[in-house]
Order: structure tokens, then sequence, then C-alpha cells
């Protein structure tokens, strides 16, 4: 069992890290007052952006070319993102619908670009992010073997940004007017608060990191933009769910979903799992959130206004 | 004299309505001055715009005897001018000094100072007699906590100038009383304050002077000591106003129904009713008195079934009805004219002929197997608005939507009351409305009590269940307090016994 | 009344014109002729009979999403789990075409019946978690939807494998097909199918139920104000579940007439556009049963245009997706386009 898990680990951390980082995005925007069903679509624009950057550069640049293809993700997907923001926060657009269009605009436009430029409609990256050791911490018996071997840089940084989100939304100004706007913007707006502003920047927030979790999927695991990010942007927003809204509710609940994919993943190859139908491990992430739907309905933490357009003439 | 503040020649349009026509308002320092005026006279209108929601479109402004422009909230407050909403805005999971610092949050480095401000907090409160916790949270004080809060905000902010839009609507009569006195402990330090109601009672208990709007027009401003209630009224309404509701004796019949030790809960999980029993007759209007949020909703939501009952029985007309679902109610002779016309009473989006067949667009001649006829259902309305005077647009087919809410209001007593009803439940059935709605309405109710219906009627403006009640049903805190008869009993009684306290406890 | 029904119909015209728009921009960037482009696309979609038939093919399963999206708004609910449950409409359709041998209409009819079935099964939980505990079906449909997905991704090679790829089921067989021969060479061989007409039968249908009887008022009684309906003692729950159910069956119809009409098998790891592109149709359409078809067949042309226009041209036939989900963008936006519109008529009133 050990031995599995242990082989296991680094897949399921790989796969949970952009999941983490997407929902960490909508944290932002819902917390806002903004729903944000558009994650996925954001992440297939930060994932085309990314191969597009990295594919382009790497002649130039080598190794380099794929920072310069994260930052780009990040900077695609924030720009993206204000499409949707302009849309709910301006004029009162159903948020839900906004979504979708992101979405289906995200994922013909990208490759419809991306034909244009190679002519299949796919972008193929040669060289990603490596896995290394942590210098040091490796040798910790157990915990040095799960969490210390063969990582990304990539994971570390999302998990840095975790920590700063908690920061930003429990201990500074920025994150009570940023939950004031999703709580109650009419009261963030009559005690001063531009709720626009605050809105934007979750929106854009959302956007920038659903960007980097498409392209943390190009250059860990999947090596190729093909238009798709098969749904992982709909597992953030279940997890942002089952997480309840708190970035460390997300940590849980993204580690969860990401380990319950990678095993349904690998139990065709690994014997011990092959007796868990793989349809069943798939499934659970939608089930489980389902079920948390219903077990919170009463005492949902949802911000109470998120999907609520704001207008500041109404009183 | 020094004003703080003056408004001069203010003009406010909307579409097709001119909502503030050429007003001038001057405020003391330290003084309470009132804005009197019906709903929508404009008395919300002028204080938006002193307050930054609203440009006027003519007319100026002065603070401390300088022009000023004052373009949205901010401004106001750093000139020195607060708002209290009627509808409090605050952050029911924050903290109270989470709620107060929001939008002008004291920093340590990068993170917040919150030590410093529920200290400053604490002084403040301390110095104008608060008595608030800085860190409780929003939704588990009380209201009158919360709009103690929603003070704090003001003085946190340095306001001198204090707005206070119709502060006791939700507030008990003792919470009234401590509001009022609030209030002037502050005009005692210094800060003046703008009181917008349209309740003469706390006019007279509060205010120093008073200035009277009406449609739109500064009808005057005089000192509150010069002027009986009666004279406020008048000038309110435009002529007299009878206090007096003309009916006949009362000649009640059979009981028709009869609430027998009630419980239900409150959204808050609790008990919101506790072992409630009432009857009323036949040809009797018994009107329920209380403070919002004492067992009202839990009465009249138990009674329609838009509620379930713990324990206790229903029995109407001899038939114990606790089981039967909204609609079986409906047919066993229960009409209701809802506390909220736009939420309850009425679909907005459906025009006014659909709107009255809502509770029995399925019955013939209505529908005939699974099929609307509209025909049909075109007459029924035209008959309604008919006999109800109601004024519409385009008759039948206008949208709902597009109704005043006098109009909206009579549409609903009309359709209720044409279902013919043994009981009819009449829920704050004048709320919000001109006068000229409100009598009609009330005459309306009579009507039904004389031609032999039972009338319960909850209302939160005493004056309107001593006017048309003859027996008065007091509760609080869910409990029955006691029953009196209208005749033998005045407002002070009453009063009282909202609070909890029973009769004759107290000498 | 009269003007906000022709309000409704120029947002969705002005929407779609700013959707070619942007199309013709795109196309323009690329270094391609947008009138070029516009003119294979659409000639692509309707230049001679077999065209026709497949643009009418393409949008049959459209319609179905898109009344069933219409449906579920008209009655105060957001179905964004058509996809899902057309999927699963789908493979209950297949399955039963591929597991009974029935007389040709009996079989078309039992599959029919099972993709209703299923297609109402896929939306009877999120109906039911809404009227129970309350649960958002947004949130519902959106993980219905990823369930289905899943479903049919183990499902279909499990049970119905196809002969030659893992990732689609077996073909039915001509049989249990709605395509049939007449219509096809009535169409010179296109796709169309005898989908069309239950889809056109679902629109009077739908248009029936929603102005015309006691259910539809209720219907839309709870979905303009669920707080009125339940006052005036309509059963809101049992409401609620039934509208879903009714929304479900027309996607799961729509399912059939797509993977056994228009296609002849399942492809797994594909959630059907035809869900998303339904909220779209909805949109366009104002939520009326009529606007529904009108914008069907728009997005039809749009789609079985775009391949034409691909091989005419160097434009990607992305570029069909790419209006589309841009008129969704604008339609959601249509204040933008109703405050215009508002202040036009102001200024011609004005100068009366």
């Amino acid at each position: 069992m050990w031995s599995i898990i242990s082989q296991i680990f680094p897949y399921a951390v790989a796969f949970t890290v952009p999941l983490l980082i997407t929902a960490l995005g909508g944290l932002f925007s819902e917390r806002s007052g903004v729903v944000n069903i558009g994650l996925e679509g954001l992440m297939v624009v930060g994932s085309f952006a990314g191969a597009y950057v990295i594919s382009s550069l790497y002649p130039v640049m080598g190794e380099g070319a794929v920072w310069a293809g994260l930052a780009a993700a990040m900077a695609a997907g924030a720009v993206f993102s204000l499409l949707h923001a302009f849309a709910s926060i301006n004029l009162n657009a159903n948020q839900v619908i906004s979504g979708t269009a992101i979405n289906m605009i995200a994922g013909a436009l990208t490759v419809f670009i991306a034909r244009n430029v190679t002519g299949s409609g796919n972008i193929h990256i040669i060289s990603g992010l490596t896995r290394f050791d942590v210098p040091l911490l490796n040798k910790i018996p157990l915990l040095g073997k799960l969490f210390f071997s063969q990582t990304y840089f990539s994971t570390w940084l999302v998990l840095l940004i975790l920590l700063l989100s908690w920061f930003a939304i429990y201990k500074t100004a920025f994150g009570l007017r940023l939950r004031a706007c999703g709580e109650h913007p009419h009261a963030a707006d009559a005690a001063g608060v531009n709720v626009y502003f605050i809105r934007y920047i979750g929106v854009t927030i959302s956007g920038a990191f659903a960007g980097l979790g498409g392209a943390i999927i190009l250059v860990t695991y999947s090596g190729e933009f093909n238009g798709s990010v098969a749904g992982l942007g709909f597992l953030a927003l279940a997890s942002l769910i089952f997480g309840q809204w708190k970035p460390l509710g997300i940590l849980g609940a993204t580690f969860f979903f990401g380990f319950a994919s990678t095993l349904a993943n690998v139990s065709q190859v690994v014997p011990a799992l092959s007796a868990i139908p793989g349809i069943i491990l798939k499934v659970f992430p939608y089930v489980v959130t389902l079920l948390a739907l219903i077990l919170f309905s009463k005492s949902s933490q949802a911000p109470k206004a998120a999907g609520e357009p704001f207008d500041h003439g109404k009183k | 004299m020094d004003f703080v503040v003056e408004m001069l020649n203010i003009r406010k349009e909307f579409p097709g309505i001119v909502a503030n026509d050429d007003i001038s308002i001057n405020l003391r320092k330290g003084e309470i001055h009132a804005l009197l005026g019906e709903n929508g006279a404009g008395k919300s209108t002028l204080m938006s715009i002193l307050f930054g929601l609203y440009k006027p479109d003519q007319g100026i402004i002065k603070v401390r005897g300088e022009e000023v422009n004052i373009n949205n909230p901010n401004q106001a407050n750093d000139l020195g001018i607060g708002m209290v909403h009627q509808h409090f805005k605050l952050v029911h999971n924050f903290t109270i000094t989470e709620n107060i610092i929001l939008g002008i949050e004291p920093k340590q480095g990068l993170t917040l100072n919150l030590k410093s401000a529920a200290k400053k907090i604490t002084d403040l409160s301390l110095k104008y007699k608060l008595n608030v916790d800085p860190n409780a949270i929003i939704e588990n004080v009380s209201v009158g906590m919360q709009q103690r809060v929603e003070i704090l905000k003001m003085l946190y902010r340095d306001a001198e100038v204090l707005i206070f839009d119709e502060p006791t609507a939700v507030l008990t009569p003792q919470e009234i009383l401590e509001l009022i006195k609030i209030m002037k402990n502050l005009t005692e330090e210094g800060k003046s304050i703008l009181l917008i109601t349209h309740k003469l009672k706390e006019i007279k208990a509060a205010a120093d002077r008073c200035t009277v709007i009406r449609r739109g027009k500064v009808i005057g401003t005089v000192n509150v000591s010069d002027k009986s209630k009666a004279e406020l009224a008048e000038m309110m309404v435009g002529r007299k106003v009878s206090f007096r509701v003309d009916k006949k004796e009362q000649d009640p019949g059979e009981t028709v129904l009869n609430l027998k030790n009630l419980t239900v809960m409150s959204n808050h999980g609790v008990p919101g009713l506790k072992d409630f029993s009432l009857s009323v007759r036949s040809g009797e209007i018994v009107g329920i008195a209380g403070v919002d949020g004492n067992g009202q909703t839990e009465i009249v939501e138990a009674v329609t079934g838009l509620r379930k009952t713990v324990s206790g029985s229903i029995i109407l007309n001899n038939r114990d009805i606790s089981d039967y679902s909204i609609r079986d109610r409906i047919l066993s002779g229960i009409a209701h004219i809802p506390e909220d016309r736009q939420r309850r009473g009425l679909v907005l989006d459906y025009s006014v002929e659909e709107n009255m067949v809502l509770e029995i667009y399925n019955k013939p001649p209505f529908s005939r197997r699974g099929f609307l006829n509209t025909g049909e259902i075109r007459k029924h309305a035209d008959k309604i608005i008919r006999d109800f005077d109601v004024r519409t647009g385009e008759g039948a087919v206008t949208p709902t939507r597009s109704l005043s809410g006098g109009n909206q209001q009579k549409a609903i007593v009309g359709r209720e009351v044409d279902h013919n009803p043994d009981l009819l439940i009449a829920v704050q059935p004048t709320r919000g409305l001109d006068v000229g709605s409100i009598e009609y309405i009330h005459k309306r109710l009579i009507e039904q009590r004389d031609s032999g219906k039972a009338v319960l009627l909850v209302s939160l403006e005493l004056d309107e269940v001593l006017d048309l009640s003859d027996r008065i049903a007091i509760i609080n805190h869910g409990e029955l307090v006691g029953i009196v008869n209208a005749s033998e009993t005045n407002e002070n009684e009453v009063g009282l016994m909202m609070t909890g306290e029973k009769k004759g406890e107290n000498p | 009344m009269k003007l906000n029904i022709n309000k409704q119909l120029i947002i969705g015209l002005v929407s779609v014109i700013l959707g070619l728009a942007a199309g013709a921009v795109l196309m323009f960037l690329t270094g391609n002729s947008p009138y070029e482009g516009y003119s294979n696309l659409f000639r692509g979609g309707l230049m001679n009979i077999e065209r026709i038939g497949n643009t009418l093919a393409t949008a049959t399963p459209l319609i179905f999403t898109g009344l069933s999206v219409a449906f579920a708004f008209k009655t105060g609910l957001f179905n964004i789990g058509a996809s899902g449950q057309m999927l699963f409409g789908g493979l209950c359709a297949t399955a039963v075409g591929l597991t009974f041998d029935l007389p040709r209409f009996l079989l078309l009819s039992a599959m029919i019946i099972a993709a209703m079935i299923g297609g109402g099964l896929w939306a009877v939980i999120p109906g039911y978690l809404k009227a129970r505990f309350n649960v958002h079906e947004v949130v519902s449909t959106i993980m219905m939807n990823w369930i289905s997905y899943w479903v049919i991704y183990y499902t279909v090679p499990a049970w119905f494998k196809g002969e030659f790829l893992e990732t689609e089921s077996k073909k039915i067989p001509d049989l249990a097909s709605l395509k049939t021969g007449w219509l096809t060479s009535l169409f010179n061989g296109s796709f169309i199918n005898l989908g069309i007409f239950l889809a056109l039968a679902a629109v009077v249908i739908i248009w029936i139920i929603l102005n015309k009887t006691v259910i539809g008022f209720e219907l839309k009684a709870a979905g303009y104000n669920r707080f009125s309906a339940e006052y005036a003692g309509m059963n809101v729950n049992r409401n609620i579940v039934l509208s879903m159910v009714i929304a479900g069956s027309l996607a799961g119809i729509g399912g059939a007439t797509y993977y056994v009409g228009y296609a002849s098998n399942i492809q797994i790891g594909v959630l059907p556009t035809m869900g998303f592109d339904g909220i779209a149709v909805a949109l366009l359409g104002g939520n009326s049963p009529w606007g529904v078809l009108a914008g069907s067949v728009f997005f039809g042309i749009l789609h079985s245009g775009k391949g034409f226009m691909n091989a005419m041209t160097s434009i990607p036939p992305e570029i069909g997706d790419t209006i589309i989900a841009t008129i969704i963008y604008f339609a959601a936006t249509s204040v933008m386009i109703e405050k215009a519109i508002n202040s036009l008529l102001l200024k011609i009133r004005g100068e009366k």
C-alpha cells in the first residue's frame, strides 16, 4: 500500500496543483461577488498563451521560455477575464451566461488562432518544467519522499500563492473589502468602498490564476495545447464549493479530487487498484460535490451576494 | 444663526415625476430637525441628494456656510455628513469592529490593525452610552444594537451631521425610547441630526424643528412645540385627517377561526410562536398588535399554510385544517392579503388579469381540461378592476409591474375579497400607501366585517390596529400577552403590553 | 407587450450582427477576406438541397436543447446541463437501438422514449435537489454534465464497444436510425432525419404548454416569482421538478436526434456543445419556442457551412464556433444593446 501511495503521490500532486491555483482564482472572484464558471475557458486561454509563447521563444531563450510562458499565461488569462468582468460588473449580465460565453469563446478562438499559427490546432512544446528534489528536506524519512522528492517548481509557487491568498483575504484591508463586496456590496458601497473596482480585481485575479493553472498543466504533464482542459475548470469550481470558499478548504478539496482522479487514471495499471472501477473514481468528485451541496444547504459559506449584479444607483 | 447644512432651492426630476420641487431646508448646530412627509413625498430623495447618492437638477448645498458639491457618499463623509440607513448596511458575518472600519481601515504595515480600532470604538461607545461590544458578530446581535453600530460607523468617521432614515421602523418601543435618548446625547455633544420619518409621535418626542414636505414641495418649517399632532398631520396630508374610522357597532357571530395552543418555528429554528391561542368570530376584526418580529409572521404563515406548525391546531369553521395544503385552505375559505404585495401577493411579470386568477386559474370557468379560458379570465379581471377602482393603464392586460403601489394593493384586496372567504387575513394592508388609498382600504376591510366575515388584521402601525379592530390580541416574543376590547383600551395600555407587561401587572 | 417582443427581436438581431462583425474582424486579422469567408459560409449552409438538409439536421438537436434551456428559463430555472442530459439520452437511445430487435416503428418509438426518460432522469436529480434542499441548479447541472461524461466514457467501451475504435460505440443498424430513405433521397443524401419533425412538433407543443395551459400558467408563475406561486397554493417544489424533467426530456430527445439520427454512434470523451449552444439559441430567441426555432436554424447554417468555408478558403472552421460564442456574449450583455435601443426610441419620440 505504502509503495503505491508513494508512487502515485507525485502524480496526484501534479494533478492537484493546477486545480488548486484555478480554484483559488475562483475564490477571489466569488468572494468579490462574481460567479465565474468561465474558469475552464480561462485555463484554456492560459494553456494556449503558454504554449504559444514557449514554442516561439524556446529557440531563442531555451529553458527560460517556460517562465515567459507561465507569465504570458497569467497575463492572457487576466486580460481575457476582463470580458467577464465587464459583462458582469458594468452591464449586469447574467454571470452564468457570461461565464458560459467565456468558455465557448476561449475554446473556439484559441483553436482558431492555433490553426492559423500551426495549421493543426494543437501546439506542442518541446520543453516543460523538470522535476527536482528539494535539497536536505528530501532526506526526511517518509515525508521527505512524499513531499520533497521529484517536485515541480510550480508546485512550490502555487503553495506560496495559497499562503499569500490566505493572508490577503483574512489579514489585509483589501481582503476585508473583498469579502464585504461578496457578502453585502451595498454595505461596502455605503462605507466608501469602490465595489466595481474590487470586483474587477477579484475577476482579474481569477483570470490570472486560471491562466496559470492552464499553463501548469501544459508545462508539467500534458506538453501540448489542444483547445481543452477536459473539464478541470469545472472540477476547480467543484473544489471551491466543496472547500466552502476557504483557502485551506480548497487545498483539501483539490488534493482530495486530484488524488481520486489520479487513482482512476492509474487503476488500470496498478493491480491493487483495479478492483475499484474507474468510473466510480472519476465520478466521485462530482457526486461528492453534490452531496456537499446538500449537506451544506442550510449552512453554506457561499458569499451571499455572489452572482448578484451590483448597481450603485439602487439603494 | 449659523447653519451646519443648508439646502437651497433643490429640484430633482425623475422620468415622469418631480421628486423635489424647489425645496429649501436648513439645519442648526445641535438640533434635531425632522423631515416629515408621506411615502413618496420626496424626503428620501432629498436626503439622498445631501448624501451624494443623487445629483440635484437645480439648487445649491451649503455646509457650514460654504457651497459644496457632493457627488458621492465619500465626499459627504469628508464633509462630516453621515447617514444611518433604514435598511442597515452591515455585513452579517463580520464583527462590529470590521463593519465599522470597512472603507477606512487602520493598518499596521500590511495588516489590519483591529486592536486600535476596537479601542477607539469602545471609547466612542462609552462616550455616547451606546454599550456596544466591538468583537461581537453582527448576525448575533439585536436589531437595536445593529442600529447603534450604524451610528458608531458615522461617529468613527467623525460625522457632525447625522441623517436618520426612518430609524424606528424596526425597533421595539423601548428601543425607540433608547434611540431618542441617544439622539439627544448626540446633540448635546454638538452633533446635528436630520430625522426622516412619517411618525408624528416620534417627532413630538424627539425633534426641535420640523420641515413638512408634500408631493415634492415644502409646506413649511415649524417649531415642533408650536404645533399639535393634528396640525402636523394636516400639513403632511393637505387636508383635515380624521384619526377615527367610522364603523358600526360590532355584531359578532359564530367562531370562524380558532387557534389552539399553536407553536411555530421561526426562520432561526427557535419557536417564534409559543402556545398561542386566539379565536376570530364572524363579523369582527381581530387585530394583532406587537413589535415587528414578535410572532406575527408565524401566526399568518401558520394559518395560511405557508409554514408548518410544531404543535397545536388550527380550526376553521369547526374543521381542523392544520394538515391542509395551502390550496385546500384557500378552498376552505381563507383569503390572505399578504404583507409584501410584490414578493408574495403578485406576479409582477404577469398581466393584471393573470394575477386576478392567481389562485383560481385551474377552476372552471377559467380553465377546462387543462386549458386556460382567456375570455372568462378577462371578464373576471374587468369586474375586479371596476369594483375596486383599480387604475390601470391598459385595463386587464396591463403589466402588473406598471401599477402604482396603491393600485396593486387594491387589486389584491379585490381579488381576495372576490373569493368570498369566511376568513380574511390582512397583513400590513396599507404599508407604504398614500392616505387616500389607506382610507379606501380601511373602508373595504370594515365592509367585510359588516357583511359577516371574520377579519384577522396584522399591522405594525398601532394606530391602524386600534382604529379598525374590535378586539386586539397583543403579542410579545411569540407569546400572547393578552386580549383587550378596542373600545376599552388606549394606545398606552396596548403599547405597554407590547413590551410584554401583562395587563394590570404594573400600576 | 408588442413593443417587448419587437425589442427582444431587435436585441437578438443586433447580437447576431455584432457576432458576425467580430467574425469578420477575426477573418480580416488573420489575412482573409470576410466577404469571401461569409459568402462561402452561407453557401456551405444553403447552396443546394443537400446542404439545406444538413443545416436542418444540424439544427435539430439544437432546437431540442434550445427548447430545453428556454423552457427551464421560463419557469425560473437555468438548465446548463442540457449537454449531459443530451448525452445520457443519446446513450439510452443507442442502448435500446443496439439491444432490441423490433419492428421499425416500435423500435424508433422505444428509442425516443428511452432518450426522453434518460434525459428526464438526468434532470430530475438537479430538480429534486433544488426543490428539496435549495441547491442551485446551475452548479448541480454542471456536476451532472460531468457525471454524464464519465458514465458514457466508461459505459460505451464496456458494453457497446465499436468494431474498430475503443473511443466510440458500435454503429446502430439502419433500422434503428432516424434517417429514413425517402427523406434522405429527397434531400439528396443529406443527414436530415425524422428528428426534424419531432423538433417541429416539440416547438408547437412547448408553445402550447407555455401559453395555453394550466400547467404552463403555474410553471411560469413559479418562474417569475416563486413566493407568489407558493402563496397562491401552487405546489412550487413539484413544479420545479416537473419543469426540470420536461427540460431534461427535451434535451434527451435532442440526444437521440443527434446520436441515432445525425450520427450513428456515440463518441466518448466529448461533451456535446449543443447543450451550451442551446443557451445561446434560447437567449437569441427570447426564450420563445419560435425564437428558438429561428435561432437554431441560423446556428445550423453556421455549423454546417463552416466545413465548406474551410475547404474553399484558408479560414479555420472554428470561426463558426467563435461567432456563436461571441453572439452569446453579446446576447448576455444585451443591457448595452437595450440601452442603445431605448435612447434611440426616446430620440425618435422626442422628434415627433
